[in-house]
């Protein structure tokens, strides 16, 4: 698995590894790429947010993304999500480049971003119906996924009035519920006790099976979480490299 | 490279306001009930034309910048409504002073193309303020656009709904002298709305010339090593070309 | 998967939005209010008892216009707040989806405090019957109404995402519902004389309607570079 990775860590998909080295599941060709981005870059005004970001994801396979405050990262993952248009490069999701094809993408994606986007006075089963009608899909899946994340019995009651434990799960559902391909996750077990992280992991987690693109603080969770580690700062990359080989010399990079 | 043909241009409006005073002054008849005032009109109704067209001609930019999301276009759109907002203001002013020449209050109700006028500077004077809100400057640009497009609808449509309105049943003055002008009176109207339109196009080509150049200054700054892309911006309501074109 | 049915996202967010306003009473009783207090504001202002024609109609849709700005900036508010245009981009639903549904919104918002309003202006200033009017007034005010809703719907997301949200919603929506307000009063006027209300100039319908059309296709049309960044 990581060396199949390894290949895809240099992004450089010319490179391939000799053929004792390949995945014994399946062939890197016949590996569909969930995520391609060129050069990727991204302005604000005169500053730059993302510069040169050159990566490929396979499907399946998590992506953890590691840098500090202000590297670009939530940047990243908004321009992956399609709510940010790339001002420079490639970026394409599952083939379609964006931004031409951000409306073909968006109902196989989800965004778990540090606010839950939910309305707080809205209950979690009104917000999540209404989530069901702005992706065309019906709400057969919204009591399964309540109970999946123990929410059922509070379901109708108003979010401002939930833990923000609660909440979390509540934007977990709204993510899942479109069954999208690919997870992207803002920090997503920040400020939440074990338990609320237990409950959340296999729908969330590298258990799920589904790509994913994962924005930490935690370089020993991304370590384990992960397969390949991206890290950012200030915008640029500073390293590219399988989840194994992380190591302190490449944090430093990162955090000095 | 951005001042091309700017001296020969401004030559040439320098030349066109000279002509057209000397024709004024000297030259036109004086109009039988109001006099000498009533030359204001060579300055009033060019600018006010002049205005509205450059208002519109903004909003046609801003189509260009929404299409292309080249900054470019909407630098030329908001230097555009710049100098449409300063002329406006003048317009108003000749045009109070004229009502009360003619008819003894600073300002008129019963006049639909000031009226009109007024609503439309009153709509664009909220331009500057939206533009400065938005920090953001992609999305400054954006809605400033997305601003100079329906206001630019609404000029026309203004003025059609305005003329409309019962009070202005009986309109006075203007349409009628723009309409019924004896010949030299004439002549001299088409010389001040040419000169109107050259002064606009020549101060739209100077500021947007100082723009590329002060951009360019920046840009040629940062190379030096004297500014670096963290340095603080000043939050600016101006639209900045220092991203766009490069160091040649 | 199938792109959702414009008409089921649009229902769909209408019925949050009136549903968050149910459980909130953020906007419709200060709006409402605003206008009552507003006659009271001209009775003092203008000193009548009574108003007919020319006055009446002018009081009445001043008043409605500065409650709808009211309104304007509120719709807007929860969902920048809250991240509900972020939910909304998210989704495969088509963009101008959400204008109509702010429209619509707005269009209730006003019905509601037209059905307010309107009593107390019978009760407080009018000279004439406004039972008389009603059939004439409906048809100004549905016009009327979607030209404000319209032009609302348009600036208010404009505003809202910007610093002085507050100030440039209505600084920005005035100028824009003067043609809207050149239009209603001069349709309503007439229809307010008293004793006898007179015959409605033709030309006030088709220009409103003219004008609502017009921005409508605008806004339609310019709403998507709002939303996206």
């Amino acid at each position: 698995m990581l060396a199949a990775c390894g290949h895809l860590a240099t992004g450089r998909p010319d490179e391939r590894p000799d053929g004792a080295r390949h995945h014994p599941i399946a062939p890197a060709a016949l590996r569909v790429n969930a995520l391609s981005l060129r050069a990727l870059t991204r302005r604000y005004g005169e500053r730059t947010a993302l510069a040169d970001v050159t990566l490929e994801l396979a499907e399946g396979l998590t992506l953890a993304v590691l840098g500090p405050n202000g590297a670009g990262k939530s940047t990243l993952l908004r321009v992956l999500a399609t709510l940010l248009r790339p001002h420079g490069g490639e970026v394409e999701v599952f083939g379609n480049r964006l931004p031409a094809g951000g409306a073909e993408v968006r109902g196989r994606l989800g965004l778990l971003a540090h606010e839950p986007m939910l309305y707080r006075e809205l209950s979690a089963r009104e917000n999540l119906r209404l989530q069901a009608a702005l992706h065309g899909i019906g709400a057969e899946r919204i009591e399964a996924l309540l109970a999946s994340v123990s929410l059922e019995r509070r379901g109708d009651e108003p979010l401002r009035t939930l833990s923000r434990g609660l909440i979390q799960r509540a934007a977990v559902c709204r993510v899942l519920l479109h069954d999208p391909d690919l997870l992207l996750l803002d920090e997503p077990y920040a400020n939440l006790d074990p338990a609320a992280r237990r409950v959340l992991e296999p729908l969330i987690g590298r258990e799920s099976g589904k790509t994913r693109v994962v924005v930490s603080h935690d370089p020993a969770s991304a370590k384990e979480d992960s397969d390949l580690v991206l890290g950012l700062a200030r915008g640029r990359p500073a390293f590219l490299i399988a989840a194994g080989e992380l190591d302190d010399t490449a944090l430093s990079q990162l955090y000095g | 490279m951005y001042g091309k043909g700017l001296r020969p241009l401004s030559l040439l409006t320098a030349a066109s306001v000279a002509l057209t005073l000397a024709a004024v002054f000297f030259w036109a008849p004086n109009d039988a009930y109001l006099g000498f005032l009533q030359k204001i009109f060579y300055l009033h109704v060019p600018l006010a034309i002049v205005t509205l067209c450059g208002f519109v001609a903004a909003g046609l930019m801003a189509v260009a910048h929404l299409r292309t999301r080249d900054p470019r276009w909407d630098v030329r759109s908001y230097v555009a409504i710049h100098i449409s907002l300063i002329f406006g203001v003048v317009v108003l002013i000749s045009g109070s002073i004229w009502a009360r020449g003619a008819w003894g209050h600073w300002w008129v109700w019963n006049e639909p193309t000031l009226v009109s006028f007024l609503l439309v500077m009153l709509l664009y004077a909220t331009y500057q303020p939206l533009r400065f809100a938005i920090e953001d400057p992609e999305r400054q640009s954006r809605y400033a656009s997305v601003f100079a497009i329906t206001a630019g609808a609404f000029v026309p449509i203004n003025f059609a709904i305005v003329r409309l309105s019962p009070a202005f049943v009986h309109p006075r003055t203007l349409s009628n002298i723009s309409g019924n002008l004896p010949g030299r009176m004439q002549a001299v109207f088409y010389l001040a709305l040419a000169t109107a339109a050259l002064l606009w196009v020549t101060l739209w080509r100077f500021e947007m010339t100082a723009k590329h150049v002060a951009a360019q200054l920046r840009r040629l700054r940062k190379l030096l090593g004297e500014e670096t892309d963290d340095a603080p911006v000043r939050r600016s309501a101006a639209p900045s070309l220092t991203g766009v074109g490069s160091i040649s | 998967m199938n792109p959702p049915h414009s008409t089921e996202v649009v229902r769909a967010l209408v019925v949050a939005q009136l549903r968050l306003e149910l459980r909130t009473f953020e906007s419709l009783p200060a709006m409402c209010l605003f206008a009552v207090t507003t006659f009271v504001l001209f009775h003092f202002g203008l000193n009548v008892d009574r108003v007919s024609s020319d006055l009446a109609s002018g009081v009445l849709w001043v008043t409605l216009l500065l409650a709808a700005l009211l309104g304007i900036n509120r719709i807007y508010v929860a969902d920048a707040e809250q991240g509900g245009f972020d939910a909304f981009l998210l989704s495969p639903a088509q963009r101008p989806t959400l204008f109509v549904a702010k429209t619509m919104v707005l269009l209730a918002y006003m019905a509601v405090v037209e059905v307010v309003a309107l009593p107390a202006f019978a009760i407080l200033l009018l000279e004439p019957s406004l039972w008389n009017a009603l059939p004439g007034l409906l048809g100004a005010l549905a016009l009327g109404n979607l030209g404000v809703a319209i032009i609302g719907a348009l600036v208010g997301a404009l505003a809202v995402r910007t610093q002085a949200r507050d100030l440039l919603g209505p600084l920005v929506s005035l100028p824009l519902l003067v043609p809207v307000l050149i239009g209603v009063a001069g349709w309503t006027a007439p229809l307010l004389h008293y004793p006898q209300a007179l015959a409605v100039a033709g030309r006030w319908p088709l220009v409103l309607a003219l004008y609502d059309g017009i921005f409508g296709l605008i806004a339609f049309a310019l709403f998507d570079f709002l939303l996206e960044d």
